[in-house]
């Protein structure tokens, strides 16, 4: 018996939701007294470092796969052959394409997005964008598990994996994936992947003054991020657009400049841990969601932050 | 083009949450319902707007219980064809991928689309778990989708950044904020949706999953006010005592 952990590959490494799913799957087979294994297709720079995040194993299909129904195929023929008990991977682009395909080709119940290991039987997830939490039991022999991005560390043994191939008939590809575009600028790290966040909103005022908010993100090494109205209008791209109609974040910190704090924007960043909040109104509903707040103008605000996040940060 | 969207009822986003029934179950009491935004503003919109472009037709699919009937017209009012009703009530994504998928099979549709994930569920499952079970393609989170000569160019979200996928149809797509704008129904709509049909499915179906508890998060403490004179003390709580940066 097992537990897989499936991983995905960008340039040679697993990316941070694959270590994510590799330690979640490690933690839940420690547990249960069996070890973990973990999947990836295509070239990997040695183990990736996935032996630290616990797996004993790392199954390797030789081609990189984009096809979903072909990377679902896959993943079920190793947990068949491996007996896995559960199958992990991340609440990403990635998992969310797979993990459903592969729980249905095992007739496996799903739970989605947990953020919390399973204990008796049951695990926990987020509900209603964050305003609630649901414990899930699985009724079949074998779960499928989708976690959290930032909800689950990675773990950072000083083990090593051992690489084995792993073949199996996975059909023709039925996708093709004609050009890729980095979407965040600059060496940012992603959005959903992102620790540290600073967003802005309509208090912005325009286009031209995201200087301020761009500097202390830079400051700071975090990622941009900005309310809804503010990627409508195009003053921001919208892959920056954080809440309910755009992207659930969890980073470790928020920062939140000239935004209201509506509660389609907090439903997608109130599971952040840490929760700044910039603003010229004392009244504005955002402060009840935060953890620390400043009541004044941005645009006074941030360039005295970034001073004293650079003294700080050296 | 033969297009399904799937639609699902999720409660107001300002919506109270709690729990009934030994926080077992959703209190609806006082809840508004409205489509599933994902759903709405950017699935059922963008098939409405390759109808426009291509022709065909679009049928709207939800699994849900008489109380679903009135966000169900309101699809139908922003330009929907016809709807579909299964009667059932949803409790797990397995048993809801396989009741559309038991209807959606054999009906010959190119697209089903559906939104990027359900705002009281949360689960992005669903439009995965409908590929597999009818053997398509799917594209998760697609951003953009555009049809040309059977083929559907999509773009997707991806390890850091976007992935433009070519598809033949059918297929399964998953709709993101980026794919069509949200359109309000006008008078005109609103009142045809009146007499266009609701066609209600009675089916029996099986769950894999049961929600064992609610519980909502813990309160947030107050916050913090500092001087915004004082911003480095910011900086040094964040460190210290949040250990945040
Ligand atoms: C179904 C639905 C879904 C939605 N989804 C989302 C979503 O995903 N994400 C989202 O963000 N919104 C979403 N919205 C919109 C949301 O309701 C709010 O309208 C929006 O979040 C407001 O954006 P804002 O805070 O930037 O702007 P405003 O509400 O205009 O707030 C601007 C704030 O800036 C402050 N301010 C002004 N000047 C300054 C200054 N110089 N310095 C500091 N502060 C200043 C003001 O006091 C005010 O609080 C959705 C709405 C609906 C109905
Ligand atoms: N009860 C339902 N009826 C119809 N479509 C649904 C239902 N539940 C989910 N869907 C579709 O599947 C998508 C993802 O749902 P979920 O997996 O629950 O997050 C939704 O955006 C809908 O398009």
């Amino acid at each position: 018996m097992s537990v897989l952990a499936i991983v995905s590959i960008k340039n040679g490494m697993p990316t941070k939701g694959g270590l994510e799913a590799a330690s979640y799957a490690a933690s839940h087979a420690e547990a249960q007294g069996i070890s973990a294994i973990a999947l990836v297709a295509g070239d990997i720079n040695g183990d990736g470092g996935l032996g630290a995040t616990g797996v004993s194993h790392v199954l390797q299909f030789s081609e990189a796969i984009t096809d979903s129904s072909q990377w679902a195929k896959l993943a079920a023929a190793a947990a068949q052959e491996h007996s896995a008990i559960a199958i992990v991977a991340s609440h990403d682009h990635f998992g969310r394409a797979i993990a459903p395909r592969v729980a249905v080709r095992l007739q496996a119940g799903l739970v989605a997005g947990v953020t919390e290991l399973p204990t008796h039987g049951s695990v926990r997830k987020n509900v209603f964008s964050g305003k609630a939490m649901a414990d899930v039991s699985v009724s079949t022999a074998v779960s499928v598990y989708t976690v959290t991005p930032n909800a689950f560390g990675i773990k950072n043994d000083s083990n090593e994996a051992e690489v084995q191939a792993f073949a199996s008939e996975i059909g023709t590809a039925r996708e093709s994936v004609t050009g890729f575009d980095t979407a965040s600028a600059d060496g940012q790290v992603p959005l959903p992947e992102a620790e540290l966040v600073v967003s802005a909103g309509r208090g912005l005022k325009g286009p031209e003054n995201w200087g301020i908010v761009e500097d202390l993100a830079k400051a700071l090494g975090a990622t941009t991020a900005c309310s809804r109205p503010v990627s409508d209008i195009g003053w921001r791209p919208h892959h920056e657009h954080v809440g309910q109609t755009g992207i659930t974040i969890r980073p470790n910190l928020y920062v939140a400049a000239g935004i209201s704090g509506a509660i389609q924007h907090l439903a997608g960043v109130n599971q952040s841990k840490t929760i700044v909040v910039i603003n010229t109104d004392p009244e504005a509903p955002f402060f009840k969601a935060a953890d620390y707040g400043i009541v004044g103008d941005a645009f006074e605000v941030l360039p005295k932050l970034t001073a004293a996040a650079k003294e700080l940060m050296g | 083009m033969k297009i399904l969207v799937c639609i699902s009822q999720a409660p107001d986003t300002t919506s109270r949450i709690a729990f009934t029934d030994g926080d077992k179950a959703f209190d609806a009491s006082g809840v508004q319902y409205i489509v599933n935004p994902y759903d709405e503003w950017y699935a059922l919109v963008r098939a409405i707007e390759l109808k426009e472009k291509h022709g065909g037709s679009v049928t709207t699919l939800t699994v849900g219980e008489a109380v679903c009937d009135p966000i169900i017209r309101k699809a139908l009012a922003i330009g929907a064809d016809d709807a579909i009703r299964i009667n059932v009530e949803p409790t797990d994504p397995m048993q809801v991928a396989q009741l559309i998928a038991n209807e959606a099979q054999g009906q010959s549709y190119d697209l089903i689309l559906c939104g990027k994930e359900t705002i009281d569920h949360n689960g992005s499952v669903v439009p995965a778990m409908i590929a597999e079970m009818m053997d398509l393609p799917f594209v998760a989170l697609a951003t953009t989708l555009e049809i040309d000569d059977g083929l559907a160019k999509l773009t997707r979200e991806s390890a850091g950044g976007e992935e433009n996928v070519e598809v033949s149809l059918p297929l399964v797509a998953s709709a993101a904020k980026g794919m069509a704008e949200q359109r309000i129904p006008n008078m005109r709509g609103i009142m045809s949706a009146r007499s266009k049909p609701l066609n209600v499915v009675e089916a029996s179906s099986e769950t894999s999953t049961d929600v064992d508890k609610f519980t909502l998060p813990p309160e947030k403490g107050a916050c913090k006010m500092i001087d915004a004179d004082r911003p480095e003390e910011l900086i040094r709580l964040l460190r210290e005592e949040a250990k945040a940066i």
